[in-house]
């Protein structure tokens, strides 16, 4: 399956999608597939100032807890509430609903730096 | 993310199990597992591991090591390396034990089958296999004793059939082998094949474990599977729904719960330790690491393995600090949301003094999340 074209994408399987200053932060289906049933969310709560590579929570599953790293410095403006209340959206919409964190950034430059979705998916061909 | 990154390592020195067919086709998400390449899940752990408890699952686990311990001494042998009596164990019946070094930690736990008098196949864990092949050829040169030790574990495949449904399901295949008493095992002839089938497991469940040739491995499971029919009770179940099922039932990992830096007394394995071994019946000679035992069983263990049960939402891992009062005294050896009981579940060494039912500890999560002292196991079949 083909990851959306509109977003950047890490090497630890975290998406990043930016609409203006705001930075959307989720994980690709491949690390929810890996995961499988996500059952606890912890975002950092709103103004937590982030430089990159910073941890901005993390996810667990029956099997493991994963810290969800930035890519691009900033300040979480809003924790998806709807993911903290019900986990599973992770699972089922992970480019959609199950979004994580948005952070507000001052330079969203290193996200070019990242991979576009063709690049991601060859490397987890 | 990180976490399972630690999983996506080098895939091409890999052994590959019998049945990578059967996990490809079924959709597995496939990991490198003490040198394997095995099933992790295939599809939802939480799934799996509900569908275990509810119906029945089959689980991969050649990973396993099997070693074919014969010949004169093989008993004698195995007195020497195991924790518990392997002298007067009845044929076809399987036994727990440890294997211990000198200062009495835990070299391995395994499951010894006895096929004759000078006939044993010892199961141990996959991680430990090199290990312990060594350890049993150090020790039989050392007291010259004549044993043959094959490992047969690449030549054979390991399956787990384990839940409510295994067992009416292979009443269907076999009249025997649902009369075979637990850590009993049985011999099949099936055309060609010989299978190992003993009523043993690692889920909490009633049901099987099966060994047989690799070359077979896939045909047996066509018939088996086919015997099942169009909606089976029997689904595949990757080694993730494994392990939180075997923690719901209480039961050591090794690498966990048991290390060469634990005893089997503080893991409250007791059961296994055959402690005055030899002192009645020289015969039974005397087994590595009981000085160091006996030592450990008259002063009494300093620390014990618990159960927790935790609030909240969040699970404990392994590596987290148990604390006390502010003071850390412990450290959780395994942990996760339990699907069976709905809260998370953790197993800790702690201090003896703390290890009581009812004990209020804490684990390090989230600034420090209550954690009740519970018997082990969390979950005992109806």
């Amino acid at each position: 399956m083909s990851s959306p074209a509109d977003r950047t994408y890490s090497e630890s399987h975290e998406w990043f999608h930016r609409e203006g200053d705001l930075v959307t932060i989720g994980i690709t289906v491949h690390a929810t597939e890996a995961l499988t049933d996500i059952t606890y969310v912890e975002m950092k709560p709103t103004g937590t100032e982030l430089s990159p590579g910073d941890s901005v929570g993390e996810v667990e599953s029956v099997k493991t807890t994963s810290d969800i790293y930035t890519a691009v410095a900033g300040e979480v403006a809003e924790v998806n509430q709807s993911v903290v209340d019900d986990p599973s959206l992770v699972n089922s919409d992970p480019y959609g609903d199950g979004w994580l964190v948005r952070i507000k950034v001052a330079d969203a430059g290193p996200l070019e730096s990242l991979m576009n979705a063709s690049a991601y998916d060859s490397m987890n061909g | 993310m990180d976490g399972y990154r630690a999983t996506m390592t080098e895939t091409q020195t890999l052994l590959k199990s019998p049945l990578a067919a059967f996990h490809q086709e079924h959709g597995a998400k496939m990991v490198p597992y003490a040198g394997w390449e095995l099933p992790l899940h295939y599809g939802s752990v939480a799934d799996e591991h509900v569908w275990t408890r509810e119906h029945g699952s089959l689980f991969d686990v050649s990973h396993m090591g099997r070693i074919r311990v014969s010949g004169q001494h093989a008993r004698r042998f195995l007195d020497r390396v195991c924790t518990r009596l392997v002298r007067g164990m009845a044929l076809g019946q399987c036994r727990y034990s440890l294997i211990c070094n000198e200062s009495g930690g835990c070299l391995d736990d395994v499951l010894v089958y006895s096929f004759a008098e000078d006939d044993f196949l010892v199961v141990c864990n996959g991680a430990n296999r090199a290990k312990i092949l060594a350890h049993f050829q150090t020790v039989a040169g050392q007291e010259d004793l004549k044993v043959k030790i094959d490992d047969q574990t690449v030549s054979t495949c390991m399956c787990a059939l384990q839940g409510p449904d295994v067992m009416s399901l292979i009443g269907g295949l076999s009249t025997e082998i649902p009369t075979l008493k637990r850590y009993r095992f049985t011999v099949k002839n099936v055309l060609v094949m010989k299978i190992i089938v003993s009523r043993t497991g690692y889920t909490g469940e009633d049901g099987v474990e099966v060994i047989l040739g690799a070359n077979f491995a896939q045909q047996a499971l066509g018939m088996m599977l086919k015997r099942s029919g169009d909606a089976p009770s029997i689904k595949p179940a990757g080694l993730a729904a494994r392990d939180s099922l075997r923690m719901e039932a209480g039961m050591p990992l090794y690498g966990h719960e048991l290390d060469e830096s634990i005893d089997p007394l503080s893991a409250r394995l007791d059961f296994a330790v055959k402690i005055d071994k030899g002192e009645t019946d020289p015969q039974e000679g005397r087994f590595i690491g009981q000085d160091a035992l006996q030592a450990i069983a008259e002063a009494g263990p300093t620390r014990h393995l618990v159960g927790l049960k935790l609030d909240g939402r969040r699970s404990p891992r392994q590596g987290m600090q148990v604390q006390h009062e502010g003071e850390t005294v412990g450290t959780v050896t395994s942990g996760c949301p339990s699907p069976t009981l709905g809260h998370p579940i953790a197993m800790a060494y702690v201090p003896s003094a703390l290890a009581s039912s009812g004990t209020s500890l804490s684990v390090d999560l989230s600034g420090g999340t209550p954690a009740t002292v519970v018997e082990l196991p969390f979950y005992r079949r109806s």
